[in-house]
């Protein structure tokens, strides 16, 4: 009962505590009104380019999109807390660490998963690619899973925060990454051997496979593989998260490092 | 004399520690690389003919205005955070003669962005470095720099009057790379956004250093990113001019 509450209270309270985004003068240009740009800059680079359709950037920008929240937001959460030093009372808590940081992460999904069918409905609406409605529950459940395994990301980033001062750093280059390796915006079978291998062991690139598959037509089960090797790879980095976790929790007692800013 | 020695001073030391924030060289030169990394794979694999020099050119600049948006646009919110603000504002030079050295200092770190991209296009791309009127590139350079730099007083000056100035960076940088064409022809986009990007200082500095790169006559761009400046520089002054008596009015200087 006690870690049910630590779970969904807490990870609650640390969302509105930690974002600052339930103001919506912060919350809507950062998270709704930058991924409207973001989509319609790739998909003019496209057309310009002359490389693929529209439909191409929405699905692969709007998955992504998913990534955001997860991301940032676990960093943010551990980040923010050494920031406003209450990271030693935290880790002085008997609670459970696993309920404590899952539930952390429960609001970041479904904040992803918000962004994420905000930016279908924007390349909707303002560049006409038409996703049958058919394939929309298939879609839904292939970026919750997406921002599963991208927030499973973001915990390893939170874990790395209980180690590393500059934490923030990190998380943009790890965001900006994903936009590389990832095969976003750019077909994946055309980018280096290398470049996919990478893409390939990270998160979103398989769900972002699997959107577009779903987008043209595909069932659920036609790209289970996908979507399996997506939840596989968001399960992966959760388990390395709580290890990181651990480890790190015992180095910073050790070596008093929770109050370095 | 003395204003050209405490621009001169100014610039210098925020060039310094600008370049020692983890945050500006990655805003500055591992963003630009990606982005620039995902143009070139975007173009490769692309129909369309032509050279990586122009997406080169437009990914670094891509890098400047992301400096400029969020050093600037920040610039007066962190003296204030620093609690440096109420000094600034009472030294004895004028205010626009403090803040701009560090707006203009923004727009230069952002050299690094387009020195890396144009580096890096060069070294894994086969992004070909000759560049047709060497003269003209290094005059566009710096005339890019004042005009990207001066439009970060503006950016500066306005920001302070909203609360999250960090959010309206954030809004702000995705939308200037499409309307000024950094890596899409203008032609391409609505005709309404033609006029915003004529009062917009990267549409010319990016056509000032693809002209002098790649052929053509750079020197009306390098006049019209010099003009601008100067309208952004008589625009800030106005606003600065207003937020100092509103922060002096409602003694806000230190609010944090």
């Amino acid at each position: 009962m006690t870690n049910l509450r630590v779970f969904f209270v807490g990870g609650y309270l640390s969302y509105r505590a930690l974002f600052n985004w339930m103001q919506p003068t912060m919350y809507i240009p950062t998270m709704l009104g930058a991924p409207v740009f973001q989509i319609l800059f790739f998909a003019y680079i496209g057309r310009f380019a002359e490389v693929e359709n529209d439909e191409f950037f929405v699905v692969g920008n709007a998955v992504q999109l998913s990534a955001m929240a997860g991301i940032y937001g676990m960093a943010m959460t551990i980040g923010g807390e050494r920031w406003t030093q209450t990271l030693s009372q935290l880790m002085a808590t008997p609670a459970n660490r696993l309920p404590l940081f899952l539930g952390r992460a429960l609001p970041l999904i479904a904040n992803g998963i918000i962004t994420s069918a905000f930016a279908f409905a924007v390349g909707w609406l303002l560049l006409d690619v038409h996703i049958d409605a058919d394939q929309l529950p298939a879609l839904a459940a292939v970026v919750a899973i997406s921002a599963f395994s991208c927030t499973s990301l973001g915990l390893v980033i939170g874990a790395l925060g209980l180690r590393a001062r500059d934490v923030f750093f990190l998380a943009n280059l790890v965001v900006f990454s994903l936009l590389l390796f990832c095969g976003v915006n750019v077909p994946f079978d055309s980018m280096p051997g290398w470049v996919q291998a990478v893409g390939r062991c990270l998160p979103l690139t398989h769900g972002i496979m699997a959107a577009r598959e779903i987008a043209d037509g595909a069932s659920l089960s036609d790209v289970s593989n996908l979507v399996w090797t997506e939840l596989g790879i968001g399960a992966v980095y959760a388990a390395g998260a709580f290890a990181l976790f651990k480890v790190f929790e015992l180095e910073g007692r050790r070596r008093a490092s929770f109050e370095s800013i | 004399m003395r204003t050209a020695r405490l621009i001169w001073a100014g610039w210098k030391f925020h060039v310094k520690s600008l370049t020692l924030s983890g945050f500006f060289i990655l805003t500055s030169v591992i963003q630009p690389i990606i982005f620039a990394s995902v143009a070139y794979f975007m173009f490769k694999a692309g129909a369309r003919p032509g050279t990586l020099l122009y997406v080169a050119l437009g990914a670094g600049m891509m890098g400047i205005w992301s400096s400029t948006l969020f050093g600037s646009g920040g610039a007066i919110q962190w003296q204030r955070w620093q609690g440096t603000l109420e000094y600034c504002i009472a030294a004895p030079p004028p205010f626009l003669l403090v803040i701009v050295p560090l707006t203009l200092a923004t727009a230069t770190i952002g050299l690094y962005s387009l020195s890396a991209t144009l580096l890096w296009g060069w070294l894994f791309f086969d992004v070909p470095l000759n560049v047709a009127h060497p003269v003209a590139f290094v005059v566009a350079l710096p005339a890019t720099v004042i005009g990207l730099g001066l439009l970060g007083l503006v950016l500066a000056s306005s920001f302070i009057l909203y609360r999250n100035a960090n959010a309206l960076s954030n809004l702000l940088e995705y939308p200037v790379w499409l309307a000024t064409g950094l890596l899409v022809s203008l032609s391409l986009l609505p005709v309404w956004v033609g006029p915003i990007s004529w009062v917009l200082a990267p549409t010319w500095g990016v056509n000032a250093l693809r002209e002098s790169a790649i052929a053509g006559n750079a020197w009306p761009e390098i006049g019209m990113c010099l003009l601008l400046g100067a309208v952004y520089l008589v625009i800030g002054y106005f606003l600065l001019e207003h937020f100092e008596r509103l922060a002096r009015e409602r003694a806000t200087l230190s609010l944090t």
